[in-house]
């Protein structure tokens, strides 16, 4: 559940003098210190009183009014106009183009199962475009592992898996592209768009999961719709992202030409922001992945499906193995769509070492080499189904079960014994200084902070969210969800300061580390959750360091991005000058890095805030332990959705508060305003 | 201007050609071997018959076996799909399940769509008991035998502390989709234990898994039949006894949980197309033993395919009884 690649602007810091900047800094220092003591007083003087606690059994009064809407949709479902004339089409189209894709690649949904083309014919074919859109390299390894998925036994539920992702991709892209188009030329769609992307992006799937199954019904079709939600922001950011980049000269010398809107869109806007929305595709796709598993559980087909079935038999080994396949088809889409980006650079086609004509040779030969292989994939048994004998996924499995139990007997009270020490440490006195100090208090805290941070504008729109939250009915939980994350936070940003500084410094760290990266963001939580629960138990630390896994990769990736982005001439000076490696560090290179450490900190939140819901399976409790029985209940459904909404809400708040504290200077008095 | 026309150029082609032989060949396939595939067996008028699949192993043992009855011996196509249990209700309204093999209560759903849309009707007891309760691991009512009294749980909360119960001794509870009153019968026993939202079943098992293989104490929701009890047999903890009526105020509940007879629901539209699917479903009926022998089977990986048959295969007789 990424939050991936966001274009907002940084709030523009102040340009001001000197003097007058020491000046305000050290008002800024009183007004922290002043809402740190009044925090802190509160919690000793009023302690436990205004928690605004709901058991997890009660509802307020909106979560029952808001219970009546699934009965609503059912209700209205046959008659009403909307679901006439718009939902039901849309419907029956999208589950047309899903019941294609799975036709071919995998089988027809009612049950056959060889599919149209056959696993040797869908290697051939998916090899063909990877070559076709990217290269050889990369054609290359989408052969390997599509055929790996069927050494793993998986075949036919990769290819499903394939098939959705791909529906919803491409229905993510027709709407996606031309909508950050229309953000990207007109500022006031841009205004409208982006708190409902936010919004796509920060509310929990587990919220609109079963009322998208009232609507669209049960099957492949709610979970593409639900998948495009979930997808559609990062393409729509980046497309409007990459319009907006472009050069106000360049835009200014077409038109001095007198190019028309639609002149100057195709002809300078569209090729030139082309980069940058191949990598929204990219991004949209990983995030269509990411997906697999919470769209099995409205019983769309595929690698999910494998997933969801091994958890309620705490299966770990079959878990594991249907989550390397995850993990293996996201670096194939990862890599075929980033070549296919670099291919369409200006200098990557100069440098091509075939001239047009000869390709086009190429691929048209290789086509016809892939038609033939389609064909015999058509007609011979051992090319159509995978032979089982080749099927190592039993062996698998049984060596995962075999490591992940041996670790849980004997690490188990080693990890026992460090779980309670920062349980009870540094997380329950954290929390219990979050919930049990009186609301009213905590808002005018954290509404003064926001204000010594960055002015009127930020603690107007902090106290607006924690005004929100507080009318939810869900405060306490909301404060419960708050601790845990911002400590997961902390830890993600503690790894991604170590390890981001040594992969940047080094590129053979960088190299060794990134597949690792990939994995722990890619992995489905759902697989790593039960060996957690054996080595840490049913506990909010549990769900932390679920967090920090998907979490910490994003960080550290920033991090390292940042740090060799620093010009080597600097380090090299500062390494000429006598500095040690820890001072060059520490000196030199993260305060030059001040600016990318506060982007990592932010998407590093936003992530570990993805995982609220999901961590609320393991013992988390919060805001996300509310939004899944609201899943699974209708009677608490609504309670679930106002869980949802304070979830939006505490994003929010966060990002803004991350990103106006990344815009202001550090601590050092005297830093100037850049 | 040219870098567009020249992607076009490059890719329009290719696809054109890709989109053009996948059409051909989905179009004509008449030789094809994935034709042969689907081998129903003799046709009847059976038909389809959606079957919604929960996510317990006893109830995938129920499903297994009525799966395997109804493709095999009534020549039904049966499809199967994974949901959870609202959504296999939200599956009646929209026609697309007809049948959920065991259903735990859920009075909410009953009413709203048996009772009010009409949609779906109570096709019998499975046979199944069902027991909610408190349980600790077998270790502890070896070590402690009076802990499986209610009424000792407060001098034993110390022992249940954990770092998340906040200084009282922890209850802990599992899938939030489950029946449970424990907070009011906490409050309402006067107990000095706060409970503990675990968030899914695979949480609480894997907490009471790795209680017992490390002898440490745990006090948890659970319920019988389940095959993790033939794993770990866990004791259950007698609290009040219940009685008609003591739990009808949800804020008020301060006895046990009531024995839960395990039903199957089946949609008004199967039941009305007097489909042999639809007899079978009302006349399966068994023991809690039988299904924990094929729900042991599975979790001992075999293919719930293949434990039905085996259990099918031994017991002819009870399933004669059914298709009578």
């Amino acid at each position: 559940m990424a939050t991936l690649l966001r274009d907002r602007p940084i709030a523009a810091g102040r340009a001001t003098g000197g003097p007058a900047s020491a000046h305000r800094f050290s008002r800024r220092t009183r007004l922290l210190l002043a809402a740190a003591v009044l925090w802190l007083l509160g919690f000793l003087l009023l302690r436990g009183s205004g928690t605004l606690a709901l058991p997890a059994s009660e509802l307020t009064d909106l979560h029952r009014s808001l219970n009546l809407f699934n009965g609503w949709i059912a209700e209205n479902r046959d008659g009403n106009p909307v679901f006439m004339y718009i939902l039901t089409p849309l419907r029956s189209a999208v589950g047309l183009v899903a019941g294609f894709f799975m036709a071919i690649f995998a089988a027809s949904p009612t049950g056959e199962v060889i599919p149209v083309l056959g696993w040797l014919g869908t290697v051939a074919v998916l090899t063909w475009i990877a070559f076709a859109i990217g290269n050889v390299k990369v054609a290359l390894l989408t052969a390997v592992v599509f055929t790996f998925f069927g050494v793993q036994g998986l075949f036919i539920d990769a290819a499903n898996t394939f098939a959705l992702v791909l529906t919803a991709v491409l229905l993510t892209l027709i709407v996606g592209i031309p909508l950050g188009v229309l953000a990207g030329t007109s500022n006031r769609v841009q205004k409208v768009l982006t708190p409902v992307l936010d919004f796509m992006q920060t509310m929990p799937t587990f919220v609109y999961l079963a009322p998208l199954a009232l609507i669209f019904l049960i099957g492949p079709a709610s979970a593409v719709i639900a998948t495009v939600i979930y997808a559609a922001p990062p393409v729509i950011r980046l497309s409007s992202h990459g319009i907006r980049s472009i050069p106000e000269n360049t835009r200014e010398a077409s038109d001095s030409l007198g190019t028309t809107g639609w002149q100057r869109l195709y002809t300078v806007q569209l090729p030139m922001a082309r980069r940058t929305i191949v990598m929204g595709i990219n991004q949209s796709t990983m995030a269509a992945l990411s997906m697999v598993t919470i769209a099995a559980l409205i019983a769309a087909p595929g690698l999910g499906q494998v997933v969801v079935v091994a958890l309620q038999s705490l299966d770990v080994g079959t878990a594991v193995n249907a989550g390397l396949a995850i993990v293996l088809m996201a670096i194939v889409l990862d890599r075929v769509t980033t070549a296919a980006s670099q291919r369409a650079e200006p200098s990557a086609r100069r440098a091509r070492r075939l001239s047009g004509r000869a390709r086009y040779i190429v691929l048209a030969g290789t086509l016809l080499l892939t038609l033939g292989i389609v064909q015999v994939s058509r007609s011979v048994l051992w090319a159509a189904v995978f032979p089982a004998r080749l099927n190592m996924g039993a062996a698998i499995s049984d060596g995962v079960t075999a490591a992940s139990g041996w670790l849980q007997t004997n690490l188990y009270f080693l990890t026992h014994s460090f779980r309670e020490s920062v349980t009870v440490g540094i997380l329950n006195p954290f929390q219990s200084l979050l919930t049990e100090t009186p609301f009213y208090l905590l808002v005018v805290v954290i509404a003064i902070a926001a204000y010594a941070i960055a002015g009127w504008k930020l603690a107007a729109v902090t106290t607006f969210c924690l005004a929100v939250i507080v009318s939810l009915g869900l405060w306490n939980d909301a404060m419960v969800t708050l601790a845990s994350t911002l400590l997961a936070t902390v830890i993600v940003m503690l790894l991604g300061v170590v390890f981001g500084v040594a992969m940047g410094r080094s590129r053979r760290i960088d190299a060794a580390m990134r597949p690792m990266l990939d994995a722990g963001q890619t992995m489905p939580a759902f697989v790593y959750l039960v060996p957690f629960l054996g080595l840490f138990g049913a506990t909010r630390f549990t769900a932390i360091v679920a967090a920090i896994i998907y979490a910490a990769p994003v960080a550290i990736k920033i991090t390292a991005d940042g740090i060799a982005a620093i010009s080597p001439t600097v380090v090299e000076a500062a390494v000429s000058s006598g500095s040690t490696p820890w001072q060059v560090i520490s000196k030199v290179q993260l305060p030059m890095a001040r600016k990318t450490l506060a982007l990592a900190a932010n998407q590093g939140l936003m992530y570990v805030l993805a995982m609220v819901v999901i961590g609320a399976l393991v013992g988390a409790g919060g805001l996300g332990y509310d939004v899944v029985a609201g899943f699974v209940q209708s009677s608490v459904f609504g309670k679930g959705l106002a869980a949802g909404l304070a979830i939006v809400f505490l994003g929010i708040l966060l990002d803004r508060i991350t990103q106006a504290a990344a815009s202001t200077p550090g601590r050092k008095p005297g830093a100037r305003r850049t | 201007m040219s870098r567009t026309a020249g992607l076009l150029k490059r890719s329009l082609p290719a696809a054109a050609a890709t989109v053009g032989a996948l059409m051909l060949l989905t179009g004509c396939g008449s030789a094809a071997v994935n034709q042969a595939a689907p081998g129903a067996a003799a046709k009847t008028d059976c038909g389809t018959v959606n079957v919604a699949l929960n996510a317990w192993v006893g109830y995938t043992a129920d499903a297994a076996v009525y799966n395997y009855v109804a493709t095999n011996k009534l020549g039904c196509t049966v499809v199967e799909k994974n949901l959870n249990e609202q959504i296999s209700w939200q599956g009646f309204a929209s026609g697309q399940v007809d049948v959920i093999m065991e259903n735990w209560g859920h009075d909410d759903l009953a009413k709203q769509y048996i009772t009010d849309q009409k949609v779906a009707v109570d096709a019998g007891l499975t046979g199944n008991v069902g027991h909610i309760g408190w349980y600790v691991p077998p270790w502890m009512a070896a070590k402690y035998p009076d802990i499986t009294d209610g009424k000792n749980l407060n001098k034993y909360a110390d022992l249940f502390k954990t770092s998340e119960s906040g200084g009282k001794g922890q209850v802990l509870d599992g899938d939030p989709a489950f029946v449970t009153n424990d907070e009011a019968l906490v409050k309402n026993l006067n107990l000095n234990y706060k409970v503990v939202f675990s968030g899914s079943e695979a949480a609480l098992i894997q907490s009471f898994r790795t209680a017992e293989a490390n002898k440490t104490p745990l006090l948890g929701y659970f319920y019988d039949p389940q095959w993790f009890l033939s794993e770990v047999p866990l004791v259950k903890v007698e609290l009040p006894a219940w009685t008609p009526g003591c739990d009808a105020d949800p804020e008020k509940v301060a006895c046990d949980y009531p024995e839960y007879k395990l039903n199957k629901i089946i949609s008004q539209k199967l039941a009305d197309s007097g489909s042999p699917a639809a007899k079978l479903a009302t006349a399966f009926t068994w023991t809690n033993e039988d299904q924990n022998s094929v729900a042991k089977d599975i979790q001992g990986g075999m293919k719930p395919d293949a434990a039905a048959k085996k259990w099918v295969d031994a017991h002819g007789s009870v399933v004669d009884g059914w298709l009578k």
